[in-house]
């Protein structure tokens, strides 16, 4: 069939307006927060409706037609990157709260409703959606579902998987499926785990139920500054061994603090070559009594200087140098990569110390900011693109550093998918026939292969990949990364 | 006599082998392992023990015969626990059995249930190949979540031949509390605003026979105490009492004597229609989880002409009915047989 035929098929759903098909339209939308990649899609879809998605889906299956569906575009693996001349379908108008139960503690919404709003609508209440990514005032719940996002929490809380009861999809075959529901427990396998983490390959989520928990009462947050990275690692190690649960284990190194003090002026100890923050949450009487044992330990773990936030004007302060760090270091240079890989957290010392090598053996700069308490690392390798053969190099050692992740016996990604740009280091952490078994699984919510193909699993035809940087809302001061 | 074999080649080739396979673990939970004769049932009891545990990592592996009572003790040794109560751990229960049942006890009030804190598997399929899924840290979002939609699959895709679960350090002191209250709609309306009160309850549960609502405190024994005053405060008729009627909830022993017993997911805002319509089945309900799920006993649903029957359980005592989904036999559970079981070896989902 022909394409052009195709597209106005599409008309019978949607006005004109709602139908993007004209180059200037399209351009905003071909590249998603992995600007390095981009690609044209034939035409835009802007849905109000679960009903206009599932009709575009069906479509989309007679047609045989590729689709990606679209949140924020904020995926930083190229999950929403489009199918050279397939659809784009636009969540952004689905983003309606349906139903906010305070006695059952959940929140149904559309999956276009931006992650703070979740929280927003729940504050009244004292409750909050957990999951915080740092994107979490543009990013949408579609999108978390799909890559089931995490945020600096994860370690006592979860990821997006573990807040999720239950969702309503239109799978790729054009299936109207409800998996879990509104309990938080569920009978049978659980296919809404399944879906939550499968990068948009499995059809697309129109209606998600959210389970939300009560706010902390009281938090009392502590920042230390280390002569060494490894001094900072053992104090994490003493945290975990003390048998305390801390609600986020932060630790960012020298490069790090340098920019997110250039940035905000966190004020963060001078000299440092690192800084950890530690966060007790809970009832008052609780953090007091586990205050005491937190800043004992931590008094003795040879910091140069610790500081303890004294309100929340000051607890927010520390938090916004943490949180501007990402995109602070993404300012020192015109370009970086970044990774989330996961290291198993004994092995974090050892991870660290060898990614140094690597970066000084290549002469590229890394800064690491990560989420200590859970193993994960986000380094951000900072390259010059106008330089001859610079990406080529840092992304090498990219690649040197997510097999090392899996040689440790961890994982390729902790929070930031697959998508296109780690699609080909998949066979390092699975086997053929545990890829083959993936794909087959795909082919049973999308048969023919139309939902977001060319993510998640290795692929020959790769789009052209020419530079990477910060998000243009990040350019802007919009938002910022972790 | 059931085979018990004690390698997974052994296993697979008893999958293969096998027309029609289903894998059991101790059985604690008969009603799900029963079957008709053309099924083929497999023991795990001699794939047992705990493969990796290093406390500082919060996780650990144990091959799927592991009896939950090894497990429970070994982490207890190091300090840590699995915040969601696994139910039946000194009736004998397995690691792998419990995670194939999708089963979690009061606890899962205050983290979450199995399904958050399973990490990793590694199964046969249909045809006795070995696969693994997840990844053995606290944090992934590599590939699908296999670990999740394994999780209450009653061994219907596969064969479990190990697990690997997320941990927590056992916080030093728990505290125990009564409340009795007079109809099922007072116990709703008390457990909703203790759900989100300030205090961080670990556990709440309701017995609809005795009116009680029992609701537990973990965290260190002093914060406990001052928030245990401040409890009573608000609710002058809370009571504390031991812990070891946790013991006696997580071992469903409510239960003791009724032939058949089921869980059903639950939420508050149905419970007291849900705990009144049993109640006048002369079923008796255990309410869990702060009303995440019950599990009915006492009457005997399987053989009534009643409502209640048409709603979707877990059996685990009784096997006149075996649990169903809404996809049990749809196109969709077809072509996920084509996934993980093309000779269909499996029940399906
Ligand atoms: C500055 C910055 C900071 C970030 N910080 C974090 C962080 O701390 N933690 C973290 O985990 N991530 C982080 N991210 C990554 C990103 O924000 C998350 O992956 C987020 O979940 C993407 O949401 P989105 O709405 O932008 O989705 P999109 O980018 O639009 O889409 C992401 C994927 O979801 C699919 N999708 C979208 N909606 C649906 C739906 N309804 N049904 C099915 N599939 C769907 C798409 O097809 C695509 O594959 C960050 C990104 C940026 C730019």
């Amino acid at each position: 069939m022909q394409r052009g035929m195709s597209i106005e098929r599409f008309e019978s759903i949607f006005s004109p307006e709602r139908l993007l098909i004209s180059p200037a339209h399209l351009s905003a939308y071909e590249s998603d927060a992995l600007t390095a990649f981009h690609s044209r899609p034939a035409a835009v879809v802007v849905p109000e409706s679960a009903d206009e998605v599932i009709a575009t889906v069906r479509l989309c299956n007679e047609l045989r037609l590729p689709f990606v569906a679209r949140g924020s575009g904020t995926s930083l693996s190229g999950g929403s990157l489009p199918i050279a001349g397939g659809i784009v379908i636009a969540l952004n108008r689905l983003n309606r709260i349906l139903r906010l139960d305070p006695t059952d503690r959940i929140a149904v919404v559309e999956p276009g409703v931006v992650n703070t709003q979740v929280t927003v609508a729940a504050q009244p209440f004292g409750l909050h959606y957990a999951p915080d990514p740092s994107s979490q005032t543009i990013c949408t719940i579609g999108g978390n579902v799909a890559f089931n996002s995490g945020g600096a929490h994860c370690l006592k809380y979860g990821m997006t998987s573990n807040h999720v009861l239950g969702l309503k999809a239109v799978l790729a075959s054009g299936e109207v499926v409800e998996f879990g529901g509104e309990s938080r427990e569920s009978v049978g396998p659980d296919l809404t785990g399944l879906f939550v983490g499968s990068e948009g390959l499995f059809g697309v989520a129109l209606e998600i139920t959210l389970q939300l928990l009560p706010r902390a009462e009281t938090f009392h947050t502590v920042l230390a500054g280390y002569r060494t990275l490894e001094e900072a690692g053992n104090a994490v190690s003493a945290v975990v061994a003390s048998g305390l649960l801390p609600g986020a284990i932060e630790i960012m190194d020298a490069l790090a603090i340098q920019a997110a003090e250039a940035a905000v002026h966190a004020g963060y100890p001078k000299g440092c070559e690192a800084v950890l923050i530690v966060e007790l949450e809970g009832p008052r009487e609780k953090v007091a009594a586990e205050r005491i044992e937190l800043d004992a330990l931590l008094a003795t773990s040879g910091a140069v200087e610790i500081r303890v936030a004294a309100d929340s004007a000051e607890r927010m302060k520390i938090w916004k140098g943490r949180k501007s760090a990402f995109s602070a270091v993404g300012r020192l240079s015109p370009d970086f990569i970044v990774q989330d890989g996961v290291v198993p957290r004994r092995r974090l010392g050892e991870a660290l110390r060898r990614i140094g090598e690597m970066s000084r053996e290549s002469g590229i700069r890394v800064a690491n900011v990560f989420h200590a308490g859970d193993g994960n690392l986000p380094p951000l390798i900072l390259y010059d693109g106008r330089e001859a053969g610079a990406l080529e190099r840092a992304e090498t050692l990219a690649g040197r550093i997510l097999k090392m992740c899996v040689e440790m016996g961890g994982s390729l990604t902790g929070e930031h998918g697959i998508g296109v740009e780690k699609r080909d280091y998949m066979p390092e952490m699975f086997s053929a026939v545990e890829l083959d078994l993936m794909k087959r699984i795909r082919s049973a919510f999308d048969p023919l292969g139309i939902a977001n193909p060319g993510k998640m699993f290795p692929c020959a035809d790769a789009p052209a990949l020419s530079q990477h940087g910060l998000h243009p809302l990040e350019k802007a001061g919009l938002i910022s990364r972790e | 006599m059931i085979p018990a074999p004690a390698n997974i080649e052994e296993l697979a080739e008893i999958i293969r082998s096998s027309e029609k396979v289903l894998a059991v673990g101790a059985r604690t939970k008969p009603a799900l392992s029963t079957t008709d004769s053309s099924v083929q049932l497999v023991s795990t009891r001699n794939l047992t023990g705990i493969v990796e545990y290093d406390p500082a990592e919060f996780t650990f592996t144990a091959k799927a015969g592991t009896p939950l009572r090894e497990i429970v003790r070994i982490l207890e040794e190091r300090g840590q626990y699995l915040p969601f109560d696994p139910p039946l751990v000194e009736s004998g229960a397995t690691i792998g059995g419990t995670v194939a049942a999708g089963l979690s006890g009061p606890g899962r009030f205050r983290y979450g249930g199995i399904r958050d804190f399973i990490l990793a598997v590694e199964f046969l399929d249909g045809n006795g190949g070995r696969f693994r899924g997840g990844a053995k840290v606290v944090k992934n979002a590599a590939g699908f979540d296999l670990p999740k939609f394994f999780t209450g699959s009653c061994g219907r895709v596969g064969v479990l031949t190990e697990v690997t679960f997320k941990v927590f350090p056992r916080p030093p002191a728990t505290r125990s509390f009564r409340i009795p209250c007079a109809t099922p709609a007072e116990a709703v309306e008390l457990i909703a605003t203790v759900a989100r009160s300030r205090r961080e309850f670990d556990a709440i549960d309701y017995q609809s026979e005795s009116g009680e609502v029992f609701s537990r405190m973990r965290g260190p024994a002093d914060a406990l105490d001052a928030l245990a005053a401040d409890l009573r405060h608000e609710f002058p008729r809370a009571e504390s009492i031991g812990d070891a009627i946790w013991d006696d909830i997580t071992e469903l022993r409510f239960a003791t004597g009724s032939e058949w017993l089921e869980k059903r997911p639950l939420t508050l805002g149905t419970m007291a229609g849900f705990v009144g319509e049993c109640a006048r089945a002369e079923i008796k309900c255990h309410v869990s989880g702060g009303g995440s799920f019950v599990w009915m006993h006492g009457g005997n649903l399987t053989h009534a002409r009643h409502p209640l029957t048409s709603g979707t359980g877990c059996i685990i005592r009784n096997c006149a009915r075996q649990p169903t989904t809404a996809y049990s036999g749809s196109v969709f559970d077809s072509r996920l047989r084509d996934a993980f079981d093309p000779a269909r070896r499996f029940r399906g989902v």
